[in-house]
């Protein structure tokens, strides 16, 4: 295909443009997160005191403790419950309910947060009167943030699923392994890093919300985005500007580490299938 | 086939295949039932309900030795009534719709030149465009109350030198000349901005996939760099764009956290709505009332969406 040198420049252009808007907010968090004035989107030399007032702050230490708790319990939940659905959808094809279970499973992706915080919540409620449990409070924070990341690990995973080279697993069989072992020594290797990849992003995105969390919190429960809302509705704070550098530079160094990994292991993996392959086919 | 190897091996091998199997079925299935069909359910059902003091009045009574079910329709009445809720909803799929048109303007061309561009910039790229999705949405939301700011914002001060205000001021998109924040200029660029990544992955996934075979063909025949672009690149990119936009349009109706953030007194939507009947006005049902409805505005995309979703899984 011949592309022109205007074409060419229009392309690079709109990429640069595009990055620029992408990446314009967070740059403006991290510098203004340094900044000696108390209007943070306006420079007044370099200073740290807004670190300084971050470490001390209790509201917002133990608003992140909840919410590193939530969503480790979230993203565990998630990847558990989301291998299965996509196993489910990869290799079942067919099986009575299938078309609602596919619907249900996807439509957390996109459904509006209060109608589903809203929803879980009288649920919940109701659940409540006829039992006496469960108060309001960690647990169906849970419950809540686990049905959207629930969703998103299953696209996660099934996408890698779908990319796996059934032979593997046919050989296994025809070696002799059981169902059992061949998903506990083919397949699961082969996905662990699909897994992986869910944990982090159910982990983010309950470590994120706001509207499922302002639902089915209860007293005392103020989860981190919870109380960075509040302030946010106020108007600008630069300790929120520190957090959000913090929370900026812990989640780029974790995601590039992580795909750092996987890319390793990933090359590795295809490396010890291609020799396998040759192996066989000397044989 | 793999069922046939199953009962070669033996009977017992088969039935705990097939118990593996329910399980497997059985654990997300039951819990998705339990935990997200059950309380639309609910929902609904308080929906036809009405506050009882402090409780919710139930459906079904035994009056005069007969089952009497009543339904309350007051709750829909209300809504089709009042006009705060009809214009809530308008305007919720009115911002909706702006969004997801801009986001597509900028996000076809985007994921077509990263399609096009080099092999090696590519994962790139990629990373680039899914590295801000990992990092606190909701930070990079308030990020643009100060970005936006006339006087101190770094884009608030770049809008005003180039003049913006005077095309944005008679389209009705701000108050006033030199303010950004609080309207519907600054909502609709918070909702682009946050779902921009939803709208280009699609895309990217599907452009990337595409056979530049056909684009030379296409020349091949005759046709301009545009023709084939129109005529071949943009109907095969169909599952992405309708994928793309069925992500972006729909949680934007529902929207919440961005119009409470950046939006403006006349920038109601029906997210807010729903929330201020609920946690303001505690009136369940009405809360629950909206949410049907909303449900139903969105019930067509959503379908669409599925479709286009277990179309991709197929193929």
């Amino acid at each position: 295909m011949i592309v022109t040198p205007a074409g060419r420049w229009t392309g690079r252009i709109w990429l640069t443009l595009g990055l620029v808007f992408l990446y314009l907010p967070i740059a403006a968090l991290v510098v203004f997160s340094f900044t000696d004035s108390p209007v943070p989107n306006v420079w007044a030399g370099f200073s740290l005191r807004w670190y300084a007032k971050l470490v001390g702050d209790e509201e917002i230490r133990s608003g992140l403790f909840l919410s590193l708790k939530i969503a480790a319990a979230t993203a565990t939940a998630a990847v558990v419950l989301g291998t299965l659905a996509a196993f489910t959808l990869e290799r079942f094809p067919r099986f009575k309910g299938r078309a609602l279970f596919s619907g249900m499973v996807s439509a957390p992706l996109v459904m509006p947060e209060v109608i589903v915080g809203l929803s879980l919540l009288l649920m919940l409620v109701s659940v409540q009167r006829l039992f006496g449990f469960p108060e309001r409070g960690m647990v169906t924070i849970w419950l809540g943030h686990l049905l959207v990341g629930l969703a998103y690990a299953t696209v996660v995973v099934s996408a890698r699923l779908r990319d796996l080279n059934p032979q593997f697993e046919e050989a296994a069989q025809d070696l002799g392994a059981r169902p059992l072992q061949v998903f506990l020594l083919v397949t699961l290797p082969m996905m662990a890093q699909s897994m992986m990849a869910a944990w982090l992003l159910t982990f983010t995105l309950s470590l994120d919300d706001v509207v499922m969390s302002a639902f089915l919190s209860g007293p005392g429960s103020t989860t981190l985005p919870l109380v960075i809302f509040s302030r946010a509705r106020l108007g600008l704070d630069p300790t929120v500007n520190a957090l959000a550098t913090v929370v900026i530079f812990v989640v780029a160094l974790f995601v590039v580490g992580a795909s750092y990994l996987i890319a390793a292991r990933e090359r590795r993996l295809h490396r010890q299938q291609r020799s396998a392959a040759e192996t066989s086919t000397r044989a | 086939m793999k069922h046939h190897e199953a009962e070669r091996s033996g009977g017992a091998g088969w039935r705990l295949l097939l118990q593996g199997r329910r399980l497997v079925i059985g654990a997300p299935y039951l819990w998705l039932l339990l935990f997200f069909l059950l309380p639309f359910l609910i929902v609904l059902r308080i929906s036809l309900a009405d506050m009882d003091g402090a409780t919710i009045s139930s459906l079904v009574s035994y009056v005069d030795q007969q089952l009497v079910m009543k339904l309350q329709l007051r709750n829909y009445a209300t809504i089709f009534q009042d006009d705060i809720y009809l214009s809530a909803y308008g305007r919720s799929l009115m911002y909706a719709g702006i969004t997801t048109a801009i986001c597509l303007l900028i996000g076809y061309p985007f994921g077509y030149f990263m399609a096009r561009a080099s092999a090696r910039l590519q994962p790139l790229l990629l990373m680039a465009v899914m590295l801000p999705f990992w990092t606190s949405f909701l930070l990079r939301v308030y990020a643009w109350k100060g970005l936006l700011d006339a006087q101190t914002g770094w884009v608030g001060r770049l809008l005003l030198h180039i003049h913006a205000d005077r095309l944005l001021l008679p389209l009705g998109l701000i108050p006033a000349p030199g303010e950004f924040m609080y309207s519907p200029f600054s909502l609709v660029l918070g909702m682009v901005y946050t779902y921009l990544p939803f709208m280009l992955l699609p895309l990217y996934a599907t452009l990337s996939k595409l056979d530049l075979r056909l684009l030379e063909a296409a020349q091949d025949l005759g046709a301009t760099p545009w023709q084939a672009f129109w005529r071949v690149t943009v109907p095969l990119s169909r599952s992405g764009i309708i994928a793309g936009s069925m992500l972006v349009f729909i949680p934007c109706v529902g929207e919440y956290v961005i119009p409470e953030l950046l939006g403006g007194p006349e920038t109601l939507m029906i997210g807010r709505v729903l929330w201020d009947e609920f946690f303001a006005n505690n009136d369940w049902p009405l809360a629950s009332g909206v949410a049907v409805v909303m449900v139903l505005l969105i019930i067509v995309p959503l379908a669409i969406f599925n479709n286009t979703q277990s179309k991709v899984a197929r193929s």
